[in-house]
């Protein structure tokens, strides 16, 4: 009685001063189990088992769980969707007066033929405002993720000649890409397009051109300070032209910004600049995701 | 319209507009840059409480030149007013106190990477704060999910990084499903606006249309919702992302990230649902039942950590659990009780990992507990910190967490089925927290063979711990003014 109540004194004193390790096991050499006969506790049993068995069965359990789970997902959803209402069907709830004002007065309020680019980039900027920072914080934790030290980086990269096809075929297509960018970018408010497509197109251009031409040739045009600085201007701009335009909207202030005729290129006011601003962003973001993945560095 | 009501839209865009120059800066100017965007949204955003405070109402701001279910708006009264203004302050005083182990911490190329999403962080959850639009609310918890998973890596060594990945998969099934509960319901509604999705909802509730998807999207937004505030069965990343990050970060992530999911699923049940139909669907039960597992879940596996920011973080469990079993007792005083808790506990917890940042600072960076004897003597001003902290969510008289478990307990009466269990919990889950606690503190002021010489912690921390420290006593004592706008702020939302 008296060794079992010191013993509890001394588990005790051992948690106070923050010592005891309930998980930790004491490790004791085992004696050797002489001949005679010992029949094992449920809990050695237990033991041998999980020591022997425990991680293979515990890889089936888990994939059996994460196959459940999925399976569940994937019935609630398709049950769900089969109460929901039909698609393309006139009468339904998401044919209300808030389309109606886009598809009716669009043209007129925004200025912008492209009633796409009006939604986004005039009606709803704040929300867009917000896409286009989750594309800045995505290219930031990368580079923060990924990009090697001063010290670290490899002097010389191996730039072993490229086939000269995918040089020629280049050659013709880079030029036409980021042309076509340019195009989709500065028509956004014309017809469909816009920052985010044109800035995708012209950052594949820019890939292209750095996979085909060697990543020495595009390091000397494209550096990780224009971009950063490009985007940082781009990033800026909108904030600013954004929080104009919301703060005068909220204070019923005009703005003093002009529309223009609807269907010339410089038309439906803030929407072009913001266009470009987001078409830029868009640009820098995918050629340096591509860059920092492929060589930890832009 | 009064001036007042552009502070809001001002703070998310200094923020946002600060968080992008901070990336062209050097460190130390960035970081500068971030306390100063953090003090002005905090003296905004008390401009903004005291003026609601006179006049309680609720504002509605419009984002741009087209009314609201056009264009984007954002909503807000004396509640988000008390919110945001606590949220800031824990934002300046954590980056304050976090300063020196940030620098000791992150490489110096990466601490303006580091601020640039402090600064998000804070943008996203002010709009997240205020938002009245259920897309945007999902833009800004996307900004809110990278931004955080990135400071939990930002220390750049193995296990930050592979916790920072535990954290995106959760946080990202989270995401996930509360996307999918939004397109379901603006397929059944026609609507993103809260106010106009309310009114639709009502009008299905009462002709008993599209239950199952009506039922399916409240299950989604609530567990998606759920994963990302690490509510019982989806806390496992939580000690993990907690106990890895810097000292600032992890303050920040325990005390203010969390609570902005929630602070959403409030406006989820409050504005978008309905709260008397979501507690007719009984989700409020679910919520007390997991809330009620996560309090003594917490605690237990608290007592089993041997690392003191890991006892620190599976409290954050038990803590988080009293919040959801307050608000699943389905009746506005537990509401009232569910956001003073989740007040204190974001003022206490974010104090708790900043203190204990300091405590194992001044140990030699060693982070087991038997590493920190007599830390105390050697950081007085932690040591203190952890002390009040720690007297606080054990639930003593005259601390902040004895406001709020007193709220709780009291708010049990209003739904009397719950009353007995909700007591006997409180009780448990008090003498469970008691329990760590009180062996951390007596760790760390224990005097036998250890080391009592005074490790300097630097200026900054001690600025920082100090409005902590200052924080927490006032809202010890004077709670009732605070329940008394959250009152109001509820009426009003």
């Amino acid at each position: 009685m008296k060794t079992m109540k010191n013993k509890i004194t001394a588990v005790f004193k051992k948690f106070i001063d923050g010592d005891f390790d309930i998980e930790a096991k004491e490790i004791k050499v085992k004696p050797e189990i002489k001949s005679e006969h010992k029949e094992q506790s449920m809990k050695e049993r237990y033991l041998i088992w999980h020591d022997n068995h425990g991680v293979h069965s515990f890889k089936t359990i888990y994939a059996g769980c994460s196959i459940f789970v999925c399976v569940t997902l994937a019935v609630i959803l398709l049950y769900t969707v089969s109460y929901l209402p039909a698609y393309g069907n006139p009468l339904n709830p998401a044919n209300n007066e808030v389309s109606d004002r886009y598809t009716e007065f669009g043209l007129e309020e925004t200025g912008a033929v492209n009633t796409v680019a009006g939604m986004i980039l005039d009606y709803r900027a704040f929300d867009t405002f917000g896409e286009s920072a989750v594309l800045f914080v995505a290219a930031s934790i990368v580079m923060m993720l990924l990009k090697k030290d001063e010290k670290k980086r490899s002097k010389h990269l191996e730039d072993h000649s490229r086939d000269p096809i995918i040089k020629h075929i280049a050659q013709v297509i880079v030029p036409c890409l980021l042309i076509f960018g340019v195009y989709l970018v500065l028509n956004g408010h014309l017809s469909p397009g816009g920052g985010f497509s044109g800035g995708a197109v012209m950052g594949a251009g820019l890939i292209l051109y750095s996979s085909a031409f060697g990543y020495r040739k595009a390091s000397k045009v494209i550096t990780d300070k224009l971009l950063r600085n490009i985007v940082f201007v781009s990033f800026c701009f909108y904030a600013v032209a954004k929080g104009y335009s919301f703060f005068t909207g909220a204070n019923h202030i005009p703005t003093g910004i002009p529309l223009g005729t609807a269907g010339n290129i410089i038309s439906s006011g803030l929407i072009l600049p913001l266009n470009i601003a987001v078409g830029l962003i868009v640009t820098c973001t995918m050629y340096s995701f591509y860059a920092l993945f492929n060589k930890g560095e832009i | 319209m009064p001036f007042v009501a552009n502070f809001p839209f001002a703070c998310i865009l200094i923020t946002m507009v600060c968080g992008i120059v901070s990336s062209v800066l050097k460190s130390k100017n960035a970081y500068r840059l971030n306390i100063f965007a953090a003090s002005v949204c905090f003296a905004l955003s008390l401009m903004l409480l005291l003026f609601m405070i006179n006049e309680p109402t609720s504002i509605t701001y419009m984002m741009g030149h087209y009314p609201a279910p056009w264009g984007n708006e954002i909503r807000f009264g004396p509640l988000e007013a008390l919110l945001a203004t606590i949220f800031c302050f824990i934002m300046l005083s954590s980056l304050i106190a976090g300063r020196k182990d940030a620098f000791i911490d992150i490489k110096e190329s990466k601490i303006n990477t580091f601020c640039l999403m402090m600064n998000l962080l804070l943008s996203s959850i002010l709009a997240l704060i205020y938002t009245n639009d259920l897309f945007t609310a999902y833009v800004f918890i996307e900004i809110n999910t990278l931004s955080a998973c990135a400071l939990v890596m930002a220390k750049g060594n193995g296990r930050s990084i592979s916790s920072a990945f535990r954290y995106l998969i959760m946080s990202l099934l989270g995401s996930g499903l509360f996307l999918l509960s939004i397109i379901l319901l603006y397929s059944v509604t026609g609507h993103l606006l809260m106010p106009n999705i309310y009114e639709s909802v009502q009008i299905l509730i009462a002709t008993n249309e599209y239950m199952v998807p009506l039922t399916v999207i409240i299950g989604f937004a609530v567990t998606g919702i759920a994963v990302k505030s690490a509510l019982f069965p989806f806390h496992t990343w939580l000690s993990f992302a907690y106990e890895s990050s810097t000292c600032a970060a992890s303050s920040i992530l325990s005390g203010i990230v969390s609570k902005a999911y929630i602070i959403l699923l409030i406006k989820i049940f409050y504005r978008v649902i309905g709260f008397e139909n979501i507690v007719a669907l009984k989700i409020n039960n679910v919520l007390f039942v997991l809330g009620a597992i996560a309090m003594i879940a917490g605690s237990i596996s608290a007592i089993k950590e041997t690392k003191i920011k890991r006892i620190v973080a599976q409290s954050s469990v038990s803590q988080i659990g009293y919040i959801f079993v307050a608000m699943g007792l389905g009746t506005q005083a537990g509401m009232i009780a569910a956001v003073l808790h989740m007040i204190v506990h974001a003022l206490t917890k974010s104090m708790l990992f900043s203190a204990s940042c300091g405590l194992i600072a001044a140990s030699d960076q060693k982070k087991k507990l038997k590493n920190l004897k007599g830390a105390a003597y050697r950081n007085p001003i932690a040591g203190i910190g952890f002390v009040i902290g720690a007297l606080s969510m054990i639930g003593i008289p005259f601390f902040a967490g004895f406001a709020s478990k007193y709220y709780i307990a009291t708010a049990s009466i209003s739904s009397p089925e719950k009353m007995g269990v909700l007591l006997a919990l409180i009780a448990v889950s008090t003498v469970l927290n008691a329990i760590y606690y009180v062996k951390v503190i007596s760790v760390i002021y224990n005097k036998k063979d250890s080391d009592t010489k005074r490790v300097s912690s630097g200026n900054m921390y001690i600025l920082g711990m100090t409005m902590f420290i200052v924080a927490n006593l006032s809202l010890g004592i004077f709670y009732q003014p605070i329940v008394d706008i959250i009152t109001i702020g509820l009426q009003l939302f």
